[in-house]
Formats: structure tokens, sequence, C-alpha cells
């Protein structure tokens, strides 16, 4: 087996849910200037409604296959999360906008705690095997191999991204967004309505969070009420890496630090001796993130200073 | 600062009540005295981040990391578990490796504020979110290593945490055990109450001088406007990284005095939670703000615990558990 050829794919399908979360973070952070520390939460609802969905379905529609009930849990999944992050923004985040800048801080920190806390309660602490939807026996490329979960979540991904960037670069929506990252003040002039677009943007970022939450789901197969919180951070991480506030750069930040994870631990056991295993690859994201913040603090695309933030 | 004078103008009063707590408390139960004995630590800790974020503004998120130092130091010094894990350490000490907490304080200041330095040096640029993602990083690696340094050698006992750790001794005297003074026996838990009240008004009376000193001065000049602070001439490096390692020092004592009250370390105590409740506490208090800083550790130290009592009895009430 190609060990490297097999660390570039997993590398490559981590990365783009990375990406997919990193979006939203980026993306809220270019306008509002905010880390929505409760973003990982919105995947982890999202992941856990289509949990519930898909046990919704199944028995209901027993004849439909897979793919079927679980593009359909995912849509409805991301309209839960959608409106979820539609309510966090307005009833969080809103009455904040012009207060000092580490209240929303903390506050999106309370949001995340609260989202672990209710999801606990309401779809109790234990994890919860995600049914296998999609056939399980792998794909051989070359000599590695390549689930159909894992070729659904690199598809997937791909699509996602061009609606995005279409409806960035191509929408009316998309120039409002625009405008109003560059210069809220000015686009307001310009009639652009900034509560409509930061709420737009929230619910761009949660529906591309469930995405990602499904994805991871079916990926690991498991669901629980923490499950957000890692993936979270490392999109977080993505994002800075490819320069916050820039939407190729966290897709691009969101891939590299999936391949350089998946590789790093890979290889971390055979470089040193076995001492380090890959128990160690959690360390990976925060060490790229120190090093892109310490070397060059605008990220790999970002225009902004660190200054700034 | 109005506050000041009504929180503080009656000191004797507040001496007063602070003495007699564990009293008052005592038939309620030893669990009441164990919480605020958690509650004075958590002050500990406030005002050890009260001077990083509070009067540097430098936001850490990642506090919790130098809490964690101090408590494995003085679980590694004082347990069984270093000679129990290396051969040759046991031949050195024929009777176990047993330092007294007070021989090990220093040193978990020292290495606390050492690792304070080291990790706030990469950061010395940024500033606001970014350095807050950073710190949080580091508090999050070095919870991986305290996870996972059990093997090739074993140094933390990874998740299985490291104990029994001996307790305090106060002139002879271990504080796990009661005192009897004659006409009244005192438990632990208020033993170990007046320790912690003790370093807490230590240390209120160091971060009140810090605060009024040239050094408080410049950190908050620092805060305000970075660039004009050099501009005065302040040497803002070396006035951040001493911020970090004041804090950092705060965070290994109380670290270390943790580790002799419960007994046992694991990583488990030092999650990212518990930075962004110390962050919280001195938010919520009010940032730079002394008495505010110990009431919101107090508050929301003590509100957990106590609420735990409540909700009990209410969950049951409505049968939702």
């Amino acid at each position: 087996m190609d060990v490297l050829l097999q660390q570039v794919i997993n590398g490559l399908v981590l990365g783009s849910m990375y990406a997919l979360v990193a979006l939203g973070y980026t993306m809220v952070y270019g306008i509002i200037n905010l880390i929505n520390f409760a973003h990982g939460e919105v995947l982890m609802i999202g992941a856990l409604c289509s949990w519930s969905l898909i046990n919704i379905l199944q028995p209901a529609f027993p004849n439909l296959p897979g793919w079927v009930i679980l593009l359909m849990a995912m849509v409805l999944a991301s309209m839960t999360a959608a409106a979820l992050n539609f309510a966090i923004e307005k009833i969080a985040y809103r009455p904040l906008r012009n207060a000092p800048k580490l209240a929303p801080l903390i506050t999106a920190i309370g949001m995340s705690i609260f989202l672990q806390t209710i999801a606990m309660i309401v779809w109790k602490p234990n994890y919860k095997p995600f049914p296998t939807l999609l056939p399980s026996t792998p794909i051989a490329i070359g000599e590695a191999v390549i689930t159909p979960t894992q070729l659904m979540i690199l598809g997937l991904t791909a699509v996602a991204l061009a609606v995005l960037s279409w409806l960035v670069n191509a929408t009316r929506l998309g120039r409002a967004m625009r405008a109003t990252a560059e210069n809220p003040r000015m686009a307001s002039l310009m009639g652009v309505k900034p509560d409509m677009v930061i709420s737009a943007t929230f619910i761009i970022g949660a529906v591309l969070a469930t995405l990602a939450g499904v994805m991871w789901a079916s990926n690991y197969g498991t669901v629980h009420h923490a499950m957000g919180f890692l993936p979270g951070l490392k999109a977080f991480t993505a994002a800075v890496f490819g320069g916050i506030g820039n939407l190729g750069g966290a897709v691009v930040g969101g891939l590299l630090l999936g391949l350089i994870e998946s590789i790093g631990s890979g290889y971390l056991g055979e470089l040193t001796g076995g001492v380090m295993g890959s128990q160690y690859s959690d360390i990976f994201a925060f060490l790229v993130l120190i090093l892109v913040l310490t070397l060059r603090p605008s990220g790999l695309m970002g225009e902004r200073v660190a200054d700034r933030a | 600062m109005l506050n000041t004078n009504a929180l503080f103008g009656n000191r004797w009063l507040l001496a007063f009540v602070l003495l007699l707590l564990p009293f008052v408390l005592q038939p309620f139960g030893n669990a009441w005295i164990r919480i605020s004995d958690m509650s004075l630590l958590y002050v500990l800790l406030a005002l050890g981040l009260n001077i990083v974020v509070g009067y540097a503004g430098l936001l850490d998120l990642g506090y919790v990391a130098f809490f964690a130092v101090g408590a494995y130091l003085f679980g590694l010094l004082a347990s069984p578990h270093l000679t129990d894990a290396f051969p040759w350490i046991a031949t050195m000490f024929s009777n176990g490796l047993h330092l007294s907490l007070w021989m090990v304080l220093p040193m978990a200041a020292g290495v606390a504020a050492l690792f304070g330095i080291v990790l706030g040096a990469p950061t010395l640029k940024l500033r606001g979110d970014y350095l807050a993602i950073v710190t949080l990083g580091f508090g999050e690696i070095i919870r991986v290593f305290l996870n996972n340094l059990d093997q090739p050698v074993n140094i933390t006992n990874g998740p299985k945490g490291i104990g029994p750790i001996d307790s305090v001794s106060v002139f002879g005297h271990p504080l796990s055990k009661r005192l009897d003074l004659g006409f009244i026996e005192l438990p632990s838990v208020t033993l170990y109450y007046y320790l912690f009240l003790v370093l807490v008004v230590v240390s209120v009376v160091v971060c009140h001088r810090l605060e009024n000193s040239r050094i408080g001065r410049a950190w908050m000049a620092i805060r305000e406007d970075e660039i004009a602070a050099k501009a005065m001439g302040l040497n803002t490096r070396n006035l951040k990284l001493m911020a970090f390692g004041m804090g950092a020092t705060f965070g290994g004592i109380s670290g270390a005095m943790f580790a002799a009250f419960q007994g046992f370390v694991s990583p488990e105590s030092f999650s990212l939670m518990e930075s962004v409740m110390i962050v919280a506490m001195v938010v919520l208090g009010g940032l730079g703000h002394l008495p505010g800083v110990i009431l919101g550790a107090v508050l929301l130290a003590a509100l957990p615990e106590a609420l735990r009592y409540v909700a009990g009895p209410l969950q049951e009430m409505t049968g939702v558990v």
C-alpha cells in the first residue's frame, strides 16, 4: 500500500471539511471582525439534526436508496442550522455590535458552551453511531483506497465551493457582502443593508458548516454533543492560515492544514522512532497556527495585517 | 472607583466576615467550605490573569497551562510517581520523593514564569483575537503533552494522572488532618481555607502595589495604545514579557496549591474550558479592577457549585433528569 498517496487522500478529505467550516469563520470575520467560536457548534447541531432525521426518514421510506436519504437529511439539517445561526446572530451578537471587542468574543464562547449543553440535554451525552448510508466497499486508486463516503465529501465540497464562488462573485448579495466586508459604513451609504448582509452571511456559514458536519459524521461514523469543538478550532486555524477574511485563502488553508495534519501524523511515528505517534496529530494544527502568525501574520493569501485584528 | 470604597472601605468588617465564614458554613457541611476553598483558588487565578488581560490588555486564552505547570510540578515532586517510574530516582531518594510545598512553591513560580515568557515571546507582535487564538493553541498543546507523555518514558502518567500527592504542612501540622485547638476542632478544609485566604490577601496586596507602580502604569499605557506607549519610551517588549511572566507566576503558585489540596492531578482539570472560565471571571468583574475581578471569580466559581444543590431538588421535583 502506498502510504503517501493514502495520506494525501485522507488529508484532502479532512482538508475539504476544514475548508467548508473555515469559510464560515472567514466570512463572519471579514464582515463583523468576530471570531465566531460557536461556529463549530453549528456543525455539531447540523450533524446531530441529520442523525435524527435519518433515523426518522429511514423507517419512513425503506425503499429509498441511502444517498437520497443522506441528501434529504443534509438539506433539512442545513435549514435547521441556518435558522439557528440566524437566531444566534440576532439574539447574541447583534446587540453587541458596537461593544468593546472582548464582549462579543466572550459571548461567542458562551454561546458555544450553551449550544453544547443544550445538545447534550436534547440528544443525550452518549456517542451515537451514524448510520452508513453509502456503500462501504473501498475503491482502489493506484495502491491506495478511497471510500465512497470520502468521494462524496470531495465531490460535495467542490460543488459547494463552486456555488459559493458564484454567489459571492456574481450575485447582488455577493456584491453587497464584499462591499460590507470592505467598509460597512460606506456600503450602507450605497444602499446596502448591513443587517441583511450579516444575516445572510451567518445563514450561508451555517449551511456550509452543516455540510461539513454531516460529512464528518458519515466519515467517522459517530455523532455526539462535543464533536464540533475541535473541527471548529482547526477550521479557524485554517482560516487564519489562509489569511482571514479571504475566501480563497480559507479553502487553501483548510486543504493545506488537512494535508499537513494527515501526512504529519502518518509519518511522525516513523520520524521519531516510535516516540511520538498519531496521538500528537492535534498539535500540528496549533503549531501551524503559531508559526504562521509569528512569521506571516496576514496569512498565506491575506492582505490585512495582524494589528488590525 | 466608587466600588473600591464600598467594598474595601470597611475592611475590618470584611476581614471579620472572611475569617468567620468557615464557621458559618460548617453546619451546612464541609462541602460548602470546600467550595469556598476552590473559589479562593479561582480568585488567585483570576488575579494572575488580570495582570495579563486586565492591565496589559493581552487576551490570554491558554492561562490554564500555567496552572497545569504548577500543579504537575508539585505533583511530580511530592508523590510516589517519579520514584515508581524511574528506579534511578528511587535510589537517589531512599525515602521517596517528598519535597515540601514551601520548597516547591518558588520553583513552581519560577518555572511557570519561564513558561509564560517562553510562550509569550513568539506572540509579541500579535494583538487581540490573534493573540487569543495563539495562546489557546499553546494551552491545548500543553494539555496534549500532559495527556501523552506517559510513553515512551512515563513522566506525566498520561490521562490517569498523578497521585497521591502530599498535602501541605504548616508548622509541622499536615493540613489534610483535622487540627484540635482544645476548645474547637478545625477540619482539613477549614485549614486550607485559611491558607488560601492568606495567599489571596498577599496576592491582592501585590496586585494593588503593581497596579500603582511604574510597571503597572506602563502596562496600562500599552493596553490603551501600544504605539503611543512605545513613543513615550517604554520598552513594550520587556513589559509585555513581564506581564506574561508575572501572570504565569500566579498560575503556577495556585497550581501547586491546587495539587496539594486535591491530592491528585490529571490533564482533565486543565481543559480549555477552565481558561475560558478564568477569562470570563476577569471580564465579568471588570478588566483591571481588583475588587471586580475578585467578585467575578467568587461568583463564577461558587455559583455552579451552589446551583448544584439547588438544581438537584428542583430536578427531582419536576422529574427532569
